[in-house]
C-alpha cells in the first residue's frame, strides 16, 4: 500500500516566473512529514506537484523527477489521472461536491471510474467515513448532501473521499486552515491513525500542528520577492525543532524573520 | 473617572455620536425617492400590459374550441375557431430549435469556459456569439432564406423557421451557460482531479450538475424568446390558418404570426384572435418558467 516518495532536482515554474528551485527530498512510506516555511515560498507548489495537480494551472511547468518507489510520475508514457488516483489530495478548504449526497460524495472517486455494484459501493463508503472518523456522526444521514455539515466534518469527508480511492500517498494543503481548534485536533488525530497505513504529506503554516503531527519536516524559505522558493533543509521534525542545522531555520521557528 | 461614577448618564467630554445629519436625510430621500420612481417606472407599463393582455384574452381562451380547433374555412368576420394550429406551430417550432441549440450552445460554452482558456479560437468565439446576440430576428430569418431556400433549394417550411430561431438562441444559451460554469469554484473540478477522474468526466459529473439549475433557467428563457418572434415564420414558412403537423413542407401559424395576421382584420372576431393568442402565449411561455422553476429547485445544490 504505503509507498516511498523521491523529489529529485525539482524546479517548478508558472509560466516565466521561477517559482521553486531545486527541490530533492526523500519521503518514506507510513511516515507524516511536514512543509512549513512563509507564504509564498513554493510549499504548497511542490505539494501541488506530488500527484501533477501543478500543472493544472495555465502556464504551469516541471522540471526534474518525481518517484513513487522508484517509477517517475513525470515521464512521458504516465497517465497524469493514473498519478492522481494513486497519490490522493486534501485541500486547503474543504470541498465536497454540493450535488452529491454525503455517501456519494465519499464514493465518487469509485462511482466516476465505473464501480457499480451498490453494496460493495456501501462498504468502501463505510470503511472510508470510519477511517476518517466521521462514521458515528453521519451514519444516519448518508443521504443527505455533504454541504450541510460543518466544516470540520465536511473536511474528514474530503478526507474519507480521498482515502476511498485507496491510494498509496496522500498529500495535504493545509487541511486545518480553514478549521476551528477542535476540528484541527480530531484531524490531528485523524493523520496520526492514517500513518499506519499511508504516506502523509503535509502542508501547514502551524507550527505546533507540524511538530505534533509530523515525523519529518522540510523547511522551504524564500531569498527575496521574485526569486525562487528553495527547500533550506529537511530533518527529522525532533531535529529541526530543537536543533536546527540552519540559522534561517531556527530562527523562522522562533519567530525571528524578516 | 470616579466623577463619573455619581451619575452615569453624564458625559464628560462631549458625545462621541450624533444624529443624522439633515444634509444626509436629504441625500437619502433623494436616493429612496429615485430608486421608487424606476420601481414604478418598470412595473407600471408591465402591469398594465398584463391587465390588459388578461382582460381582453381571458375570455376567448375560456371556449374548449380554442385549444382544439383551428381558423380553417371560417371568413374573417366568422366567429368561432380556435388558435391550435397556432399553439402547435409555436411549440414544435420552439422545441426543434431548442433540440438543435441546447447541445450546440452548451458545447460551446464548455469549449469556452473548460478547453478554450484565451486562446484565440476561444476569443474569436465568444466575439462571433457577441455578435449574433445583437442579430435582429429578420436578418436571422434571411440568412436562413439565402442558405437553405435559395442556395440548396429547400422549400419554405416550420423546420427552415427553426433553424432561423436556432440562431438567435445558440448565443442565449452559450451566454447564461458560460457565467453558470465560470462561477462553478475551480476547487471541485481540483478536488474531482485529484480523485484520479478524468476532466471530461469531471466536467460532465461534476461541473454541469453543479451549474445545472442555472443553466436550465437560461434554456428556457432563450426559448421564450425564439417563441415570441414573427420575423423568421412570416419569411420562411408564412401564416396558415388550417393545422399542417408537416415541419418541412408547407406554411405553419404561430402565435405571433396569428396575431400579426389578424391585425388585417377589423372584425371583432379579428380583435378577439388577436388578445386570445397573446395571452395563449404569454401562458405557454409561464408554463414553461414555471417548469424550468420546479426543476433548477430540484436540481440546485442543497445544504439540507
Amino acid at each position: 500500500m504505503a509507498k516511498r516518495l523521491d523529489i529529485k532536482d525539482l524546479n517548478l515554474f508558472y509560466g516565466k516566473f521561477h517559482a521553486v528551485e531545486n527541490v530533492s527530498l526523500a519521503v518514506p512510506p507510513k511516515n507524516v512529514t511536514a512543509f512549513i516555511g512563509p507564504s509564498g515560498c513554493g510549499k504548497s507548489t511542490v505539494l501541488r506537484s506530488l500527484n501533477r495537480m501543478h500543472e493544472v494551472a495555465p502556464g504551469a511547468r516541471v522540471e526534474g523527477k518525481v518517484l513513487l518507489d522508484g517509477e517517475d510520475i513525470y515521464a512521458s508514457t504516465v497517465d497524469p489521472v493514473e498519478v492522481r488516483r494513486t497519490i490522493g489530495m486534501v485541500f486547503q478548504r474543504p470541498n465536497p461536491f454540493p450535488t452529491m449526497s454525503i455517501r456519494d460524495n465519499v464514493v465518487a472517486g469509485l462511482k466516476l471510474a465505473g464501480m457499480k455494484n451498490k453494496r460493495e459501493l456501501d462498504e468502501v463508503a463505510e470503511r472510508s467515513l470510519r477511517g476518517a472518523n466521521l462514521w458515528n456522526e453521519v451514519k444516519d444521514r448518508l443521504d443527505r448532501p455533504g454541504g450541510g455539515l460543518s466544516g470540520g466534518q465536511q473536511q474528514r469527508l474530503c478526507i474519507a473521499r480521498a482515502i476511498a480511492v485507496q491510494p498509496d500517498v496522500l498529500l495535504m494543503d493545509e487541511p486545518c486552515s480553514a478549521l476551528d481548534p477542535i476540528s484541527t485536533l480530531a484531524i490531528e488525530d485523524l493523520i496520526t491513525e492514517l500513518k499506519k497505513e499511508y504516506t502523509i504529506v503535509i502542508v501547514t503554516h502551524n507550527m505546533q500542528q507540524a511538530a505534533r503531527v509530523s515525523d519529518q519536516t522540510a523547511f522551504f524559505n524564500l531569498l527575496g520577492v521574485g526569486q525562487p522558493g528553495q527547500l533550506i533543509e529537511v530533518d527529522d521534525t525532533e531535529k529541526i525543532f530543537s536543533n536546527p542545522g540552519q540559522k534561517a531555520t531556527e530562527d523562522y521557528i522562533s519567530g525571528r524573520f524578516g | 473617572m470616579s466623577t463619573n461614577l455619581a451619575d452615569p448618564t453624564r458625559l464628560a467630554t462631549p458625545p462621541t455620536f450624533q444624529a443624522v445629519s439633515l444634509a444626509r436625510r436629504i441625500k437619502n430621500g433623494f436616493a429612496t425617492t429615485l430608486v421608487w420612481g424606476a420601481f414604478l417606472v418598470a412595473i407600471i407599463p408591465l402591469v398594465w400590459v398584463l391587465y390588459t393582455v388578461v382582460q381582453r384574452g381571458f375570455p376567448v381562451i375560456l371556449d374548449g374550441d380554442w385549444w382544439q380547433k383551428s381558423l380553417s374555412g371560417l371568413l374573417a368576420r366568422q366567429q368561432g375557431g380556435g388558435a391550435y394550429h397556432a399553439i402547435y406551430g409555436t411549440l414544435v417550432q420552439g422545441l426543434v430549435c431548442g433540440i438543435i441549440s441546447v447541445p450546440i450552445g452548451i458545447m460551446i460554452a464548455i469549449y469556452l469556459v473548460e478547453y478554450g482558456g484565451r486562446s484565440k479560437l476561444s476569443k474569436a468565439t465568444t466575439f462571433m456569439v457577441d455578435i449574433l446576440t445583437g442579430v435582429p430576428s429578420i436578418v436571422a430569418a434571411l440568412f436562413v432564406y439565402t442558405v437553405w431556400i435559395t442556395y440548396f433549394g429547400f422549400g419554405r417550411s416550420a423546420f427552415a423557421v427553426s433553424l432561423a430561431l436556432v440562431l438567435l438562441m445558440v448565443p442565449v444559451v452559450v451566454r447564461t451557460t458560460e457565467e453558470m460554469l465560470k462561477i462553478v469554484p475551480d476547487e471541485l473540478r481540483e478536488a474531482s482531479y485529484a480523485l484520479g477522474i478524468p476532466k471530461w468526466k469531471t466536467i460532465v459529473k461534476i461541473v454541469i450538475p453543479t451549474a445545472l439549475s442555472g443553466i436550465l433557467t437560461g434554456i428556457m428563457l432563450a426559448l421564450a424568446r425564439v417563441m415570441g418572434e414573427t420575423a423568421p415564420v412570416l419569411v420562411l414558412a408564412s401564416y396558415a390558418p388550417f393545422i399542417n403537423y408537416n415541419l418541412f413542407d408547407g406554411p405553419m401559424a404561430s402565435l405571433p404570426l396569428m396575431m400579426t395576421n389578424e391585425r388585417n382584420n377589423p372584425t371583432p372576431a379579428g380583435f378577439e384572435r388577436i388578445w386570445g393568442a397573446a395571452i395563449t402565449l404569454v401562458l405557454i411561455i409561464t408554463l414553461f418558467n414555471l417548469l424550468a422553476t420546479v426543476i433548477s429547485r430540484a436540481l440546485a445544490p442543497k445544504t439540507k
